[in-house]
C-alpha cells in the first residue's frame, strides 16, 4: 500500500498548447509560447469570458500540432481559478465533449494529469484525454483581491496571477513523452492566513509531497534532471528547502520554480513571482515538454501547489490550506 | 508671503498625516480600508473635542484635504445641525455636511463607468 | 517546524518587509503636494468670490473629479503603486475607491454591478464616518442640554 500510483497501462503526453497575455510574453520564457495577446482580452469583452477563451485557444492549439479535431477526445478535465469554474465551462462548452471540472487552485494541472492519467490506464473505453487549465490576472484581482482600477501596493511577499493557460493532450502508449507515476496531494494547514503569502501557505505542503514521495519511492532529487514547483515563487521556494533541509535533502540546482521562471523580477515588478493554474500549465507546455521531446532533459517531477481559500474564508482569517499533487514525466523510447 | 506659508504648512502637515498612514499600512499590515476609517473617526473625534478647527486654522487644505478633514467636516456640520435642529441634527448634519464629496465621488464615478472601461493592470 | 505557531513565526521573520523608508518619503511629497494643489485651489476659488464653506467643497469637489478622470484614463493606480498612502490619505483615496468598483462592475451591469457595488470599498468610511456623527451629535445635543 502505499500513496504513489503507478498506471497499469502507461499513459503518454502526445500533444501540447499554450497561450499567454502579454506581461508574460514580456517575461524570459516570452518567445517560447505558442500564442499570446498584448490586450489580455482574447476577443472577449469581459475579463471572465477572456479566461474561457484562453482556455478555448490552449485546447485549439494542442489540437492543431496534433493535427486531430476536438471529436478525436473522449474526455476532457478542466479547472481554473473562478468561483465555480466558469471560465472552464464557458470557454470549453463549445467542443460539446463529455466534461469534468476540476478545482484545486493552482494544483490544478496537475491534479488533471493524475485524473487524466488514471482514466486512461484503467478504462479501455477512453482512447484520448485532454487537460486543460487557466488563470487570468485581471479575473484573479477582481474575484480575490480589487479593482483593477483601485490603486494600492502589494506587500513584497504577495504574487501575481499569470494570465496564462496550457492544454495537454493524452492517451496510452508505450514511447515519448510518458507519465511514470502520479501522487494525490495531501490538504496541509500550516496555519497561515495571510493572502499576500500564498508561498508560505503553500511550501508545507510541498514539502509534505516530496517528502512522502521520496521516501516512499527510495528516490533522491538527483535522480530527476528537474524537480518542478508550481508557483511557490522566490519567498515559497527558500522556505521548502528550509523545510527540506532537517530531513536531509536538498533540490539544490534540480528545482526549477515555474512561478519564478515566467517574469524578470528585473524589468518586470512581480514581487515574489507568478502564480495561478494557468502558470505551470503554460510553463511546462512551453518549455518543459519540449525540452523532453528535444530529450534535453529524460525525467522530471511536475509538483504543482495550490491554496485553497476563498475570499470570504481569508476575511473570516481562516487558514489556508495548500495542496501539492506530483506527477513524475520520463522519455521512452 | 501668506500664500507660501500657507502652502508650506499644508505640505507639511498633510504629508506628515500620509506618513503616518504608510508606517500604519508597512509596519502593523493594518488594511487600507481599515487605516481610511480610522482617519475619518479620527477626524470627528478631533471635531468633537475642539482640535479640528485650531488644526485647520494652522494648516488648510492639509488637514482638509486628507480623510481626516471628511471627519472634521462632518462633526461640524452635526454641531450646526443639533443647534438648530437638536437631536434631530444628529442624525441630519453628518450627510447634509458630507453631500458635496459623497455626491461628486457617486457622480464622477457612475460618469467613469460609463465613459471608460477596465484595463488589465501591467507589470 | 513542529507546530503551526513555530510555523508562522519563522515565516513572519523571514518574509521581506516593504521598503518602509522609499514607501514613506514617497507618500510624503505625493501626500504633500495634493494637499498644496487643495490649498491652490481654495485661495483660487476665494479670489473668485465663494464664502470659504462653498470654496473648501469645491476644493473636494474639483480633487474628487482629478482622481475619478485620472482613475477612469488608468494612470490613478499606476501613481498610487509609487505613492500609497500619499494618494489613499487625501480624498483622492477616496475618489478612487469609489470610481475603481464603478468601472470594474460595469460588466455585471449598470444596477446589480456599478449601483450595488459602487460603494464595496468606500463603503466603510461613508459608515463609521456617519455613524461617529451621530453619536458625537446625540452627546452634544444632552451636553448643551446642562449648558
Amino acid at each position: 500500500m502505499g500513496h504513489i500510483l503507478k498506471p497499469r497501462e502507461r499513459v503518454r503526453i502526445f500533444s501540447r498548447g499554450s497561450a499567454v497575455g502579454h506581461d508574460e510574453y514580456r517575461g524570459p520564457l516570452g518567445g517560447l509560447f505558442d500564442f499570446h495577446d498584448k490586450t489580455d482580452r482574447f476577443g472577449a469583452d469581459t475579463w471572465e469570458k477572456a479566461e474561457g477563451e484562453l482556455g478555448r485557444t490552449a485546447l485549439n492549439l494542442a489540437l492543431n500540432r496534433a493535427k486531430l479535431s476536438h471529436t478525436v477526445l473522449d474526455l476532457l478535465f478542466a479547472g481554473d481559478l473562478q468561483n465555480q469554474c466558469v471560465a472552464s465551462s464557458g470557454g470549453l462548452s463549445s467542443f460539446g465533449l463529455p466534461y469534468v471540472g476540476l478545482y484545486g487552485a493552482c494544483s490544478t494541472f496537475v491534479e488533471g494529469l493524475l485524473c487524466a492519467t488514471m482514466a486512461l490506464s484503467s478504462c479501455r473505453e477512453l482512447s484520448r484525454v485532454g487537460v486543460v487549465t487557466t488563470s487570468h490576472n485581471c479575473a484573479a484581482e477582481r474575484q480575490f483581491r480589487l479593482p483593477l482600477e483601485y490603486g494600492g501596493q502589494r506587500t513584497p511577499t504577495a504574487q501575481w496571477t499569470a494570465t496564462a493557460g496550457g492544454c495537454v493532450l493524452l492517451e496510452r502508449g508505450e514511447s515519448g513523452v510518458c507519465v511514470d507515476r502520479v501522487m494525490a496531494g495531501r490538504m496541509v494547514d500550516g496555519g497561515i492566513s495571510d493572502a499576500a503569502n500564498m508561498g508560505a501557505a503553500m511550501a508545507p505542503a510541498a514539502a509534505d509531497s516530496l517528502l512522502r514521495f521520496f521516501s516512499e519511492s527510495g528516490e533522491v532529487p538527483t535522480d530527476y534532471d528537474a524537480v518542478v514547483t508550481g508557483d511557490l515563487g522566490r519567498e515559497g521556494s527558500a522556505i521548502l528547502s528550509d523545510l527540506l533541509a532537517p530531513h536531509g535533502i536538498s533540490l539544490g540546482d534540480r528545482h526549477r520554480d515555474c512561478g519564478v521562471m515566467l517574469y524578470d523580477p528585473d524589468r518586470q515588478d512581480v514581487h515574489a513571482g507568478g502564480s495561478g493554474c494557468g502558470c505551470i500549465a503554460s510553463v511546462s507546455c512551453a518549455y518543459f515538454l519540449p525540452k523532453m521531446e528535444k530529450k534535453e532533459m529524460k525525467r522530471i517531477l511536475l509538483m504543482a501547489t495550490g491554496a485553497l481559500m476563498s475570499p470570504s474564508s481569508i476575511q473570516q482569517g481562516g487558514a489556508i490550506i495548500g495542496i501539492a499533487p506530483i506527477v513524475t514525466l520520463e522519455v521512452r523510447e | 508671503m501668506s500664500l507660501f506659508f500657507d502652502c508650506l504648512f499644508a505640505f507639511l502637515v498633510g504629508g506628515a498625516l500620509c506618513v503616518i498612514a504608510q508606517l500604519l499600512i508597512d509596519l502593523t499590515r493594518l488594511t487600507p480600508a481599515r487605516i481610511l476609517v480610522t482617519y475619518v473617526s479620527v477626524g470627528v473625534l478631533l471635531g468633537a473635542v475642539g482640535l479640528y478647527e485650531p488644526l485647520y486654522e494652522f494648516a488648510g487644505c492639509g488637514v482638509s484635504v486628507p480623510l481626516i478633514g471628511f471627519g472634521g467636516t462632518i462633526a461640524r456640520g452635526v454641531r450646526a445641525a443639533v443647534h438648530e435642529s437638536g437631536l434631530l441634527g444628529a442624525l441630519t448634519g453628518g450627510l447634509q455636511a458630507a453631500a458635496g464629496g459623497t455626491a461628486a465621488a457617486i457622480v464622477f464615478g457612475y460618469l467613469a463607468a460609463l465613459l471608460s472601461k477596465s484595463r488589465p493592470k501591467r507589470l | 517546524m513542529d507546530n503551526k505557531q513555530a510555523y508562522k513565526k519563522y515565516v513572519d521573520r523571514r518574509a521581506a518587509r516593504s521598503p518602509v523608508l522609499r514607501n514613506c518619503v514617497a507618500a510624503f511629497w505625493v501626500g504633500g503636494s495634493i494637499c498644496v494643489l487643495g490649498q491652490l485651489l481654495l485661495t483660487l476659488y476665494r479670489r473668485l468670490g465663494l464664502l470659504l464653506d462653498e470654496a473648501s467643497t469645491l476644493v473636494s469637489v474639483s480633487l474628487i473629479f482629478l482622481a475619478a478622470a485620472l482613475t477612469a484614463l488608468g494612470i490613478f493606480d499606476r501613481i498610487a503603486r509609487y505613492a500609497g498612502a500619499g494618494t489613499l490619505v487625501p480624498i483622492t483615496g477616496f475618489a478612487n475607491s469609489v470610481v475603481s468598483p464603478a468601472i470594474d462592475t460595469k460588466s455585471e451591469g449598470l444596477v446589480l454591478g456599478v449601483g450595488a457595488k459602487i460603494f464595496t470599498i468606500a463603503g466603510p468610511v461613508l459608515l463609521y464616518g456617519i455613524l461617529c456623527g451621530a453619536v458625537y451629535g446625540v452627546i452634544y445635543y444632552i451636553v448643551t442640554l446642562f449648558m
